[in-house]
């Protein structure tokens, strides 16, 4: 059991607050969806929670130790992040961007012991990269390297994934594939945030919800508790009607308010 | 192919080039003679050519080429860019600077040892300058402009050391230093570089194996564990002790740690962290080659190493450039 606990964080940058006091709870067995839009401090929340940026004001603990406490290397064995941006400064192989996810556990690209081959192979496989392993990255799609990416932060099979918009640039197919595959992740014991903004997909896969709009949380809760026309109007600006089947939710945007 | 094959090539081609290194100059040794010399069974005048005079310039071609190789390896791993490199980013400048001022204020009397200190001083403040623009800018342009500028203003410093020199002796011993070049070093000369190649090698085989994780940017390689402070100190100390420690043997040379790095790659599958071995050798093997093509072709002085580094480097240097233009 891991959980990182954000409290009371507010965050600015050069005058502008990007959070303001804001607390939430990662733990392991629970999948969160964080929505919101563009600029409501989804990304920054989830740097925070990495420990990649400090918080103006606030705390950020892992498993009750401040964060700022932890060394790289044993945070990254508790953590695995997909950042939004992800550049590749050379075209290196598939495999070997996977096998970086082994970095926390000595591994690297010319270095793997057994267990780093085994968990390097299952996120090749669960992926659905088996076929390019050995390709340049320079010679993939854009899908494609999104889910080089996944693999390489599936590979790391750390307790807790904080995934950055994970199935932005991916088909219909492949977004679900990948949802899956974090669904499954927190079904055998994980624990995940991911920022979607797909809010059907996210309400379809998540337990919980994090709504947040201008540096703020307006909402936590499961989809049932959270799923209103009047968050979907609050939030995002738009007039929505709302309805759950057993296909999952679905949307309806009839136009912005 | 596996690295260890390409290792094992690479050393062979490197072995190879020394030995021809040894064959070739004014004086016509055959294989018989030249072996005797190597074993020291040789005539006086054959072993002082040899063990004074070839193999000591071709074995600081082979290490010098090979320094800069490896400083272009890990410079293009830290900044994620295939056009760092320690003379493009002025850092052999700023190095031959630190050592012309150590000569040209006479703290060289003092010691043998100030004039690699200062010349290593110089290469690691040019470093930790580049790399405190390269946390502020993501641009390879900026980088390179500081780059410029870095080596301008050691330019400017070695010009005005120039005008104001005393005397023609001076003015020749400063020269020597900004055009780069391995005629007349003696194994002593090499062995007051060694320990700082070695401490150098030290910090930059400890950064190794985050070199291919920055690929993947600088957040991403930070979720992975990398520790980016210590892996960019590392770097910037390994590069400015071993690129500095060249520059206190040979001067500056450019445009070798752009070349070799560039051939080496796609063999290594494009990663930074193979990428440093190969490169080190590939540029000590062009390195010597260079060398001996000075030697073989008859102008009326020798020309300088620094000079036909720079005439085939540059337009390298360019042609690189123009690709990544097209592929951006």
């Amino acid at each position: 059991m891991t959980n990182i606990k954000l409290t009371n964080i507010t965050m600015e940058l050069k005058g502008r607050r990007l959070l303001s006091n804001v607390s939430t709870e990662i733990k392991s067995g629970e999948l969160i969806a964080l929505i919101g839009p563009n600029g409501a401090g989804k990304t920054t929340l989830l740097k925070c929670a990495l420990g990649l940026i400090s918080p103006t004001i606030g705390t950020v603990t892992v498993d009750g130790s401040p964060i700022e406490d932890l060394s790289p290397i044993a945070r990254a064995q508790k953590i695995s992040y997909l950042p939004q941006m992800r550049p590749l400064a050379w075209p290196i192989r598939v495999r070997d961007v996977v096998a970086l996810g082994r970095y926390a556990y000595g591994g690297s690209t010319t270095k793997l012991t057994q267990l780093d081959e085994a968990a390097v192979a299952k996120a090749i496989s669960d992926c659905d990269l088996s076929a390019f392993e050995d390709r340049g990255t320079d010679t993939l799609s854009g899908g494609e390297l999104a889910r080089v990416h996944c693999a390489r932060a599936f590979a790391a099979q750390a307790p807790l994934l904080l995934a950055d918009e994970p199935v932005a640039a991916l088909d219909l197919a492949h977004q679900f594939q990948i949802m899956s595959l974090i669904r499954n992740y927190v079904d055998h014991g994980g624990g995940a945030i991911v920022v979607l903004h797909d809010i059907s997909l996210a309400a379809r896969y998540a337990d919980r919800l994090i709504w947040m709009k201008d540096s703020i949380i307006n909402a936590d809760g499961t989809p049932d508790e959270t799923m209103t026309a009047g968050l979907m109007e609050k939030v995002f600006a738009v007039d929505a009607t709302i309805s759950k089947d057993e296909g999952g939710w679905s949307l309806n945007v009839s136009n912005a308010t | 192919m596996k690295d260890s094959a390409l290792l094992l090539l690479l050393s062979a081609v490197s072995f190879a080039a020394i030995l021809a290194a040894c064959f070739i100059g004014s004086t016509v040794m055959s294989p018989d003679r030249l072996f005797a010399a190597l074993f020291g069974v040789g005539a006086t005048g054959d072993e002082i050519v040899l063990w004074e005079i070839r193999l000591p310039r071709a074995i600081a071609a082979f290490i010098v080429g090979g320094a800069l190789g490896l400083c272009g390896a890990a410079l293009q791993g830290l900044l994620r860019n295939p056009l760092a490199e320690p003379g493009v980013l002025g850092v052999s400048a700023c190095a031959s600077l630190g050592a012309t001022l150590a000569l040209f204020y006479g703290a060289a009397a003092f010691s043998s040892l100030v004039v690699p200190v200062a010349a290593i001083t110089g290469a690691i403040s040019a470093t930790a300058l580049l790399t405190i623009a390269a946390i502020h800018t993501s641009s390879v342009v900026t980088l390179i402009l500081v780059g410029v500028g870095l080596s301008s203003f050691a330019g400017a410093v070695m010009a005005l050391l120039l005008n104001l020199a005393p005397n023609p002796f001076s003015l020749s011993d400063l020269i020597s230093w900004t055009l780069g070049s391995v005629a007349n070093r003696s194994f002593n000369d090499i062995a007051l570089a060694a320990p700082f190649l070695g401490a150098g090698l030290v910090f930059i085989v400890l950064s190794r194996r985050s070199l291919p994780a920055l690929a993947l940017g600088e957040e991403a390689a930070h979720g992975l564990g990398v520790d980016l402070k210590r892996t960019r100190i590392f770097v910037i100390l390994g590069t400015g002790l071993i690129s500095g420690a060249a520059v206190s043997i040979a001067g500056a040379i450019g445009f070798i740690g752009i070349m070799a790095p560039h051939i080496v790659r796609p063999f290594v599958g494009y990663d930074p962290a193979r990428t440093l071995a190969p490169s080190a050798f590939l540029g000590g093997i062009i390195l010597v080659l260079a060398d001996i093509f000075i030697r073989l072709i008859p102008t009326p002085t020798e020309l300088r190493l620094g000079v036909v580094a720079a005439l085939i480097g540059a337009p390298a240097f360019v042609w690189i450039a123009m690709q990544r233009a097209r592929t951006q």
